[in-house]
């Protein structure tokens, strides 16, 4: 297998997971505003899913659609990030993964956009402009529950502090080359965005220590089965139907 | 404004708007009728939410994931309509959770399987089709103006609902039975969502009287009938009712109307998913609390610094601004430019706690369909508007200056350019 496929399936599965997660939200939301801001923010982690699994599977050329690697793959398959597999926790902990992601891919898609693989390049070019506005939220909201209550501030430190771990994977070596970049050097503008946010959310940046890894290996959490079992049981439960 | 004023407009098939005179019946069968209908909007969101995480395709997860955060978004448009009548979206998610308000039966059935979340849109959606096309042109500016827009979503919901089912009726023996299980599950729940009929229905006369309501009860749901009909037929499907058949001296199809008895139980609370929506609307509502009074406490901060900048009694602006979010985020009134070219014009309301998160909302709310490429919001305590009783005073003098328009002057035959 090409390493391009196997780059685009970390992509598509990152979004895809993360919009699982994200989708769990839908009535649930702590304010009806933030029902219909969650539930954008979960089709365009969607999209982004789709856009890159469809153009894996024409690469692979083995006649599988974003359904087939979606539904069809075990858990050892999927290349995501530990990060998106996290549960939402309390909505503190929510905007923690939204936000860490959120400005990780928003850096990655913008540079991807520039990468001479044009396919590739489409796709991060739309991404990256929706990734700009899940920035976006997820800052305004750190910010709020940051510099909010005594409850919010500690909640939304212990959620910073819960998420961190978990971030280290986004920047470990691990890219095809076409996408042209090395991810390591995405830490630096990435530590600016979030020391930006984190400082007007009256919160300290936690230290380095324990880092998850292995997501692109296929090595997961806990609560990763759990969640693809809920996603596929239907899809597999009736094989080869049309949906 | 008087009550032969408000009459003259009511039998003109005029609308009543923001801040006209109205009798208080009006006004409160206004308020009880859109907060029913936002309660159904929000409440109906729990039956297909519960679905996204098992959606059996990328595609259909998308749609499902959009459709209810419709539902959501039309709860927005109505709880501010209500409020253009004095009503509180706090005061109204207390009534609904407290039980003092009601919303539609069907949401209180569950939804066993895929099959289930396409006949709930189908069939609840397609009634909701029916019942609100005919409530856009109720007489109230604000609620008519929100209907337009819902109906235009509902109709997606609708026809995504019968796609799925279309597919599953050309699917394997295990899907098409499915679907037909599912759908003799809907029927009457989606029957029942026309309330009782016109001959039991305490609201019925004077909505219509009011134009409120511009249809009874029993009109609709034979219009609902007669479309579904030949629907099911595409669908290969079986209607649940016996007596269901076409009656050519009506014009309309017979059948056997819904149980109102189970109706009744079901909206006093004793279907078989009352208690379960019911706590889960709650839940989500207390779990929320905090993070609703953090935004308040922090834009309460945020307030106050601006105070001190601008040299104001900094203990003034916190009260104020602490008063405005006490209890619920301040109302913003929204403006959308459509397109370049073209000046902003008001959208609709929404609620937050500051300028930023105002846009966020507003942008969600009101540009998700490529609505807009240019947003403004605008604290509500802000706007200054005309008066009502003042609109002879500040409009009708111009009714007798037609020589202030070109029209006034006919050139003469011949003469070109002018
Ligand atoms: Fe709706
Ligand atoms: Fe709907």
């Amino acid at each position: 297998m090409t390493a391009l496929f196997d780059y685009l399936l970390g992509l598509g599965d990152d979004a895809l997971v993360a919009a699982q997660r994200t989708a769990e939200w839908c009535a649930r939301a702590p304010q009806l505003e933030e029902e219909v801001a969650l539930a954008n923010i979960a089709l365009d982690q969607l999209g982004q899913a789709r856009a890159f699994l469809t153009y894996a599977g024409e690469l692979e050329g083995a006649g599988r659609d974003e359904d087939a690697l979606a539904f069809l793959r075990d858990e050892h398959e999927f290349r995501n990030v530990q990060l998106v597999e996290l549960p939402n926790g309390d909505f503190a902990t929510t905007v923690a993964k939204t936000l860490l992601l959120s400005a990780y891919q928003n850096l990655l898609y913008t540079r991807l956009s520039r990468a001479a693989e044009p396919q590739l390049a489409g796709i991060a070019a739309k991404a990256a402009k929706e990734s700009a506005f899940h920035v976006s939220y997820a800052s305004v909201w750190t910010v709020r529950l940051g510099d909010g209550t005594p409850l919010s501030h500690r909640r939304m430190r212990d959620a910073v502090e819960e998420v961190w771990p978990y971030t280290h994977e986004l920047f470990e070596p691990w890219a095809a080359p076409e996408a042209g970049l090395d991810p390591a050097a995405l830490r630096g503008p990435w530590l600016e965005v979030v020391d930006r946010v984190l400082g007007e959310a009256t919160l300290a940046r936690p230290r380095d220590g324990w880092a998850a890894t292995g997501g692109r290996e296929g090595r997961h959490t806990e609560w990763f089965g759990p969640l693809l079992a809920e996603m596929q049981y239907v899809h597999r439960a009736h094989v080869g139907a049309r949906w | 404004m008087s009550i032969s004023a408000f009459d003259a407009l009511i039998a003109g098939d005029q609308k009543i708007e923001y801040k006209d005179w109205m009798p208080d019946g009006y006004r409160e069968s206004l308020i009880r009728q859109i907060a029913q209908h936002a309660h159904s909007e929000i409440m109906g969101m729990q039956p297909e939410a519960a679905w996204i995480s098992r959606a059996p395709s990328l595609a259909r997860k998308a749609v499902l994931i959009a459709k209810v955060q419709d539902e959501a978004g039309h709860g927005l448009y109505l709880y501010a309509v209500a409020e253009t009548l004095g009503a509180r979206r706090e005061d109204l998610l207390d009534a609904l959770h407290e039980g003092r308000q009601k919303y539609l039966s069907f949401i209180n059935y569950p939804t066993l399987t895929w099959a289930d979340v396409g006949a709930l849109a189908w069939l609840t959606d397609g009634a909701a089709v029916v019942n609100q096309v005919s409530l856009c042109r109720t007489s109230y500016g604000p609620y008519a103006r929100a209907l337009v827009r819902i109906c235009r979503e509902e109709s997606f919901h609708h026809r995504q609902g019968f796609d799925l089912l279309y597919t599953l009726s050309q699917g394997t023996p295990a899907q098409r039975r499915s679907l037909q299980e599912a759908v003799e599950r809907w029927w009457q729940p989606a029957l029942a969502m026309f309330g009782p009929p016109d001959s039991l229905s305490t609201h019925s006369a004077s909505s219509m009287a009011w134009r409120i309501k511009r249809a009874t009860n029993d009109e609709l749901r034979q219009r609902f009938v007669d479309l579904c009909v030949p629907q099911a037929e595409a669908l290969g499907v079986r209607l649940p009712d016996p007596a269901l058949r076409w009656n050519p001296e009506r014009g309309h199809h017979d059948f056997t109307p819904p149980d109102y008895d189970e109706l009744m139980r079901v909206v006093a609370g004793h279907g078989p998913r009352n208690k379960q929506r019911l706590a889960h609307r709650r839940r989500a509502h207390e779990e929320g609390a905090w993070v609703r009074e953090a935004a308040a406490a922090h834009a309460a901060k945020e307030a106050a610094k601006q105070a001190a900048a601008r040299e104001i009694d900094a203990q003034e602006a916190i009260a104020q601004e602490v008063d405005a979010v006490e209890e619920e985020w301040p109302l913003w009134e929204v403006f959308v430019r459509p397109r370049r070219g073209v000046g902003h014009t008001h959208a609709g309301s929404l609620r937050a706690p500051d300028a930023a998160l105002a846009l966020h909302s507003a942008r969600d709310l009101y540009t998700r369909r490529e609505e807009g490429v240019s947003l403004w919001v605008v604290p509500s305590r802000s706007m200054t508007s005309s008066d009502p009783e003042h609109k002879d005073a500040y409009f009708a003098p111009a009714a007798d200056k037609q020589y202030r328009h070109a029209s006034f002057f006919p050139p003469p035959e011949g003469v070109e350019g002018l």
